[in-house]
């Protein structure tokens, strides 16, 4: 196997083995620190444009299947992980996963010493990286080029992972409600928890307009997760000021909570090293009880915890908060149906603890049924 | 919310003896417990009669009660104690079976005290099959097809409806005691009628058959608001059909996708709510279908457990410490994780290694039980390995159990591996299958073969088959780069089987390792995959880029500890070990552990100032002292405290340069290696029992005219007392030769004059090259030829007269100091006629060190550790360490009895092994009696070991030859005592010569009478004996004395197999029948 090189902005090189797609690759390095999970996480749109450093030493050893992709692709920049599997074991498998990252072209690199590489990510905060093949550049170079590519502060991407047209995951069994998901990079799981609740779910792109959420009739509109800095969403954080003024119940996720966050007059800002990983414990304010939940955030939401505070939309409060560090994990509006999340209740990968959330938007969309919305 | 204000004293009830299933994994949850009780300002109170426990320290409790662990006792505790509540949930399934019956006989109500952690109710839900299996069912879960049953009848019926081969499994006992495969009419007659008879509820649950799939388990935590973590999931590398203490396990689950694990996660939640485990830990096991992931739920354990202790130390989350402050109230949320000190304890470990746990086994102590594994365990002890890839952990794990039969090997040549035996071998579960299993691939099987014939999951056998492919890579002749070596150190090849693949020795590869600069990195177990920063050094080897080793200024101590437990070395040796630990600390320097075994206190993250979790090899140890130099300044290594293992590793350190602290190696040579031992005794004027070796049969019979029968004979290859037999004559030498030991001039057989009828005295000392301090001087109540460890002891001496103790601590002296002792030594004596004879001594902390100081309230291990850092004796005198004057006394009379693992083990024709005591060490754990009368204290030795001594009843009595004068004295006594005696032949016979009335009744040879008299086997099978004495004939499997003592045994009836013994028992009915037997707390016992 080649050498190859995990180059990072602040200069420090970990020297590892070409793996997976060959070639060079850049991104934002994160890592991701599920034992479990490694499919779902490729395939989550939120990834895109990073690369991603997996702290379980061995991955790939079931394989990959069909039925638990989250999305149609492989999202990830690149692919950092210490022992690939060369064996699939799993009667769920359909393919290897190397396989699947070369037919996908997914640059990968093996062999490096992931624990310190992760140690370096939390004291120095998530940067820029390359993954370079043992070519006849300088590591001086290596660096240089890594330089050269766009940080994740200030980054679009809602155009490069939406969907392009709107479509349709229908209700199982009986249609109870209608919801207008705005894709901004949706995991396959959100629409299927929705289904399973009797929500007819429209899956809308990133830049729908209110008309064309209302042409659907929607007892609720749901904000998905996705990848990018949430200060650059101004149109959907637009967008949802119109939802929130008509009184439709919403929900978002993620990305989607960022952007209500914004929608409701608060600021966002990036995290030193964000969380990824499916043990994230939460604690919900009102209950007092804590869910163990799957994360992918770098950015959060900058706004008071302890007090009821006020917006355009009336009085609000911060509903859930990461134990770990006290970031705002929760929101909701007291007087309408808003609220959202910053992690994922529809886990894929990770725990099924806060699924009740998506309960809990059927609710609102009960409390706050279309007659009095003002569409 | 925070904790229960109402709850100021708390009685913990600690786990008793380590037997197999519960070892010292109890002890090390008890002590967290005690710890984080005290700390919170509660009283604590405990009970355990294991006297080898960290946890029954004097501080570490307020009232420690070294009583036995049964209702009758506890409640006299909680009547002079009156705690507000009952901790029963750390003590395993001893613990928790106490809390029952304290329940069931109202006593709990009675003294108005509760259960916490898991209250009755929850209790019953999750051990009574019946009751579990309805809680599965209501929350969407799956058992396996089942059928409880309570008689034979019953248990015929219902596999009509199951088929063969059915599962049995007995109701509320532990390790899976009892419980088996049936394949046939014949095997499920023999297992089902036993698990009858072990069920305390004579419930037996017959069982669907699930062999061959995939095994899982997970630790799961509660709190009182409901919040619930997952802390660990461990996956069963050897499939369902060996009990999980008996399987190689890795943690994390590593064959599951994130669906297939959040099944399980979803089903071990619903489990622990609906069973309704109020606050703490619990594990649920499951059984995953290979083809198509169908999941049944197998078990759950409704309190901590040996998995919980492996989960706490494979993730650095301590269940037990955390269990604790969830039962005095607090939430998951308000507990901080130690480890980042930052984060909350709800959350869910995430590991960025791989954990593996092998058992470590003692078939060749029970050379006629049967070998194969199934759902009844059988290990003594374990080793745990972390490594950054499965390889690598693995053969950690597999070098930690030191035997060399458990490391791979890769031969060169193919010719003697017979890959098609081995592939029929390893479908049936074994000690060694796994070693099988790489054989049988380095010879060319092939992953579907193996899996064909053992459903071991592929990716493990992958593994092993890229652990065949570099030792292939290794073996040829290219030159060892450091790319080419260190690609084989990331797989955990060591330096033995890289020279042994390269026809080279050890310290060859070694030095060229050294030389390219390859040393292990070490990384730190942190609970989060380095999510936060860690700040406890907790760490492991592997071969990658960054150390976390921090550097320190404070001079540290590196302590070896004992590895897995196992017959002769377990938890009396991480006693010593943690004591000086703790007293190091104390004195100003950083300690450094390094040990393997993951049920112990040793391996505690904060019993040391830094915990290595590595093999104890040489070049484990080696690595660890080169990290931590060039940490900081190291004063040395301590060898003496672990036992053997740490020992054996002194020479070698002290050959690459490493400074051994206490008892030099040289001197450890001059007390083991025989002919220089046979020197210094000579030198000092000291009298050893007369021996010889023999090359060859008839030297030995020529030896054995010299000195006289009865001889102790043994290959002298072997040590701790295997293969070692007494033989009273030409014939049974001769026999014993034949057939026990390969004679030749490289393998002659050491002949001893055995001192029949002779007393055997045990002694602990301390010596600092100018004092000597007698810890404790104990009578054997076995008489000598049977194992010290095997044999019950008292403290102190009872029969031997002052000028016998003058001489022996005189004799004691002599030897430290011809030895050479820096520190403890041990010393066996035998007094026969008038001579003091020595029979050994062992330059280290003893397996009687815990007894002696908890008897003594001298802590003598701590001693010992500063004397070998240059504290002299009378330094520790002023420093109040030792008494300011003399040696020690005992407070009180105390008993040490063994517990022996009989019931564990059948033969292959399913009868149980012979219950017969010996010169080799069978015992897995002790018990200790404290009382004023050595009545009293043996009959709470005896209640603590094996349950009540009769009062009245009938007791039957079959004497060997040899013991019938010495059995005549007891025998009357029990007459007297009101028993009815009953006896065989030429037992009642002599009896009757005698003057004492015996029953006769038939021998079990005799078959039953013309008029249908019982045999005595089968009285014993129908209750008709109370109690048994039965002393052996030699060593041969004489069958009648087997059955008497394998039926004894598997009815629980108390079974005596020596004339002391039985002499003991008299006094301690006695005791019983002048009434109460009192408790006291040690506290008070060491103040007298």
């Amino acid at each position: 196997m080649a050498k190859a090189f995990l180059v990072l902005d602040d200069g420090r090189i970990f020297e590892g083995k070409s793996w997976a797609a060959t070639g060079r690759t850049f991104g934002e390095a994160v890592f991701q620190t599920g034992m479990t999970g490694y499919q779902e996480t490729l395939t989550d749109p939120s990834y895109h444009r990073q690369v991603v450093v997996m702290t379980a030493p061995h991955i790939g050893n079931t394989g990959v299947n069909t039925l638990d992709n989250e999305s149609r692709k492989i999202w990830v920049a690149g692919f950092v992980v210490r022992n690939p599997s060369t064996i699939t074991s799993n009667w769920r498998s359909e393919k290897d996963l190397e396989a699947e990252l070369i037919e996908q072209s997914i640059v990968g690199i093996q062999g490096i010493d992931t624990r310190a590489l992760t140690r370096h990510l939390r004291d120095r905060g998530a940067m820029r990286v390359g993954i370079f093949l043992d070519v006849d550049i300088t590591r001086e170079e290596m660096v240089i080029e890594v330089r050269k590519t766009q940080a994740m502060s200030g980054a679009y991407l809602s155009e490069d992972v939406s969907t392009d047209q709107t479509y349709v995951v229908p209700a199982i069994g009986k249609k109870r409600f209608t919801v207008a998901a705005i894709d901004l990079g949706i995991k396959g799981a959100t629409p299927r928890a929705l289904a399973a609740r009797g929500i007819e779910v429209h899956v809308l792109p990133f830049n729908a307009n209110f008309k064309e959420i209302q042409v659907i009739r929607p007892d609720g509109v749901f904000l998905s997760n996705g990848p990018g800095d949430p200060s650059t969403m101004n149109d959907v954080v637009e967008l949802v000021r119109e939802v929130l003024a008509a009184n439709i119940p919403i929900f978002g996720i993620c990305f989607g909570h960022q952007i209500l966050g914004r929608a409701l007059g608060f600021e966002t800002y990036k995290l030193q090293f964000g969380h990824r990983g499916i043990n994230q414990p939460v604690l919900d304010k009102k209950t007092g009880k804590v869910e163990i939940t799957a994360h992918n955030h770098g950015f959060a939401i900058k706004a008071p915890p302890d007090a009821i505070f006020n917006t355009v939309y009336g009085a609000g409060e911060v509903t859930h908060v990461g134990l770990n560090d006290g970031v705002v994990e929760g929101l909701q509006l007291l007087e309408r149906g808003a609220f959202s999340v910053q992690y994922h209740p529809e886990a894929a990968a990770g725990p099924h603890d806060a699924a009740y959330l998506f309960d809990r938007f059927i609710s609102l969309m009960e409390k706050y049924p279309r007659a009095q919305a003002v569409i | 919310m925070a904790r229960d204000e109402s709850i100021k004293r708390v009685l913990v009830i600690g786990s008793g003896p380590i037997v197999i299933g519960q070892a010292c994994e109890f002890d090390y949850s008890g002590t967290q417990a005690c710890r984080v009780l005290r700390a919170e300002g509660i009283r604590v109170i405990l009970v355990n009669s294991n006297p080898a426990t960290i946890m029954t320290d004097p501080e570490f409790a307020d009232a420690t009660y070294i009583e036995p662990i049964t209702p009758e006792f506890i409640e006299k505790i909680i009547a002079k104690e009156r705690p507000d509540a009952v901790l029963a949930t750390l003590g395993g399934q001893t613990a928790l079976n106490a809390a029952i019956g304290l329940h069931k006989a109202g006593t709990l109500e009675k003294y108005k005290t509760k259960l916490i952690g898991a209250d009755v109710e929850a209790i019953e839900r999750g051990e009574n099959r019946e009751i579990f299996r309805g809680i599965v069912e209501k929350i969407g879960g799956q058992s396996a097809k089942s059928i409880i049953c309570h008689t034979m009848d019953e248990i015929f019926a219902g596999v009509e409806i199951l088929n063969y081969p059915v599962v049995i499994r007995p109701s509320f006992t532990m390790g899976g005691l009892g419980s088996g495969i049936a394949f046939d009419e014949d095997s499920l007659r023999q297992i089902a009628g036993a698990g009858l008879r072990h069920s305390p509820t004579s419930e037996v649950l017959l069982e669907e058959s699930i062999i061959g799939w995939k095994e899982y388990e997970l630790e799961v935590m509660r709190d009182k608001s409901d919040n619930v973590v997952i802390v660990c999931s461990i996956e069963n590398i050897d499939p369902m059909g060996v009990h999980t203490g008996d399987s190689i396990t890795v943690a994390p689950a590593l064959t599951l996708t994130d669906v297939e694990f959040q099944k399980l996660r979803d089903l071990s939640i619903d489990i622990i709510r609906e069973v309704g485990v109020a606050t703490g830990g619990c594990n649920i096991q499951f059984a995953v279908n290979p083809d198509d992931g169908r999941i049944i739920v197998i078990e759950m354990n409704p309190r901590v457990s040996r998995s919980s202790a492996l989960a706490s130390k494979a993730t650095g989350f301590p269940i037990a410490k955390i269990a604790t402050k969830l039962a005095i109230g607090y939430t998951l949320d308000e507990i901080k994780n130690d480890i980042t000190q930052v984060t909350p304890a709800s959350f869910e470990p995430t590991l960025d290694y791989i954990v593996v746990k092998a058992p470590r086994f003692a078939f060749e102590k029970f050379a006629d039980a049967d070998p194969r594994l199934t759902t009844t365990m059988k290990s003594v002890g374990e080793a745990m390995a972390i490594g950054r890839s499965f390889p690598e952990a693995l053969m950690k794990a597999l070098r930690s159990l030191e035997r060399k039969e458990a490391i791979f090997k890769f031969p060169a040549d193919l010719s003697g591996i017979d890959v098609a035996a081995l592939l029929l071998a390893m479908r049936i579960p074994t000690e060694y299958r796994l070693q099988q299993v790489q054989q049988a691939m380095w010879a060319g099987a092939n992953i579907e073969d193996v899996f064909a014939s053992t459903k071991i999951d592929r990716w493990f056998l992958h593994q092993l088959d890229l652990i065949n492919l570099r030792a292939r890579e290794l073996a040829q002749p290219a030159e060892l780069t450091l790319e080419y070596l260190k690609s084989a150190k990331e797989m955990g090849f060591s330096d033995v089987q890289i020279a042994q693949l390269r026809g080279v020795n050890e310290d060859d590869i070694r030095k060229a390792r050294h030389h390219l600069g390859l040393h292990p990195v070490y990384k730190t177990v942190d609970t989060c995959a380095a999510e936060f920063e860690a700040f406890t050094p907790y760490h492991y080897s592997s071969y990658e880029e960054e150390t976390e080793v921090r550097p320190r200024t404070k001079p540290a101590v590196i302590i070896l500890g004992s590895g897995p437990n196992r017959i002769g070395q377990g938890i009396e040796f991480d006693y010593s070990c943690v004591h000086a630990s703790f007293t190091l600390r104390d004195a100003g320097y950083e300690t450094v552990m390094i040990n393997c075994n993951p049920e112990t206190v040793s391996t505690d993250y904060d019993t040391s100032d830094r915990l290595y979790f590595e093999p104890l090899t040489l070049e484990d140890v080696l690595e660890v002292v080169h990290a931590e130099t060039l940490a900081g300044p190291v004063l040395g290594v301590i060898t003496q405290l672990g036992g053997q293992t740490p020992l054996g590793l002194a020479a070698g350190l002290k050959a690459a340069g490493v400074t051994i602290l206490g008892t030099s190696p040289d001197a450890i040579n001059l007390a083991e290696e025989r002919g220089a031992f046979g020197k210094v005794l000579a030198e000092q004027s000291l009298t050893a029992p007369e021996f010889g070796m023999a090359a060859s049969q008839m030297e030995a019979l020529d030896i054995a005219a010299r000195i006289g029968y009865p001889v102790l004979v043994r290959p002298s290859f072997v040590l701790g007392g295997r293969g070692m037999e007494i033989v009273y004559d030409n014939t049974a030498l001769s026999s014993f030769i034949a057939r026990a030991t390969d004679i030749t001039p490289d393998h002659p057989v050491l002949v001893d004059r055995f001192l029949d009828s002779a007393i055997e005295i045990d002694v602990d000392a301390l010596y600092d090259g100018s004092e000597l301090f007698l810890g404790g001087v104990m009578e054997h109540i076995e008489e000598a030829g049977i194992h010290s460890g095997d044999s019950a002891c008292v403290l102190p001496a009872m029969t031997i007269t002052a000028s016998q103790q003058k001489s022996i601590r005189a004799a004691t002296l002599k030897i430290a100091q011809g030895v050479g002792v820096l520190g403890l030594i041990n010393i066996q004596f035998a007094i026969a006629g008038d001579v003091l004879y020595v029979l050994e001594a062992n330059p280290r902390a003893s397996r009687t060190v815990p007894f002696v100081s908890k008897a003594t309230g001298v802590p003598l291990a701590k001693a010992a550790a500063r004397i070998s850092l240059g504290s002299s004796i009378s330094d520790l005198r002023s420093e109040g360490l030792l008494p300011q004057s003399g040696d020690g006394i005992a407070k009180g009379i105390s008993v040490k009895e063994a517990v022996l693992p009989w019931n564990r083990f059948r033969r292959t024709d399913g009868r149980g092994v012979d219950a017969v005591l010996g010169p080799e060490m069978r015992s897995t754990g002790e018990v200790m009696g404290i009382a004023q009368t050595f009545g009293e204290s043996y009959a709470k030795s005896q209640i603590s070991a094996f349950g009540p001594l009769p009062k009245s009843g009938t007791v039957f009595i079959s004497l060997a030859d040899k013991d019938k004068s010495s059995g005549l004295a007891p025998s009357r006594a029990f007459a007297e005592l009101g028993f009815k005696l009953i006896a065989t032949g030429g037992t009642a016979d002599f009896l009757a010569t005698n003057g004492l009335l015996a029953h006769k009744v038939r021998k079990n040879s005799e078959g039953s009478g013309p008029m249908g008299e019982k045999t005595i086997v089968e009285l014993l099978n129908t209750g008709g004996v109370d109690l048994v004495i039965n002393t052996p004939v030699g060593r041969g499997t004489r069958a009648d004395g087997w059955a008497i003592r394998t039926a004894a045994v598997q009815r629980s009836i108390p079974c005596i197999t020596t004339t002391a013994g039985f002499s003991a028992a008299v006094e301690g009915i006695k005791a019983l029948q002048r009434g109460e037997l009192s408790v006291s707390p040690i506290q008070e016992w060491l103040k007298k």
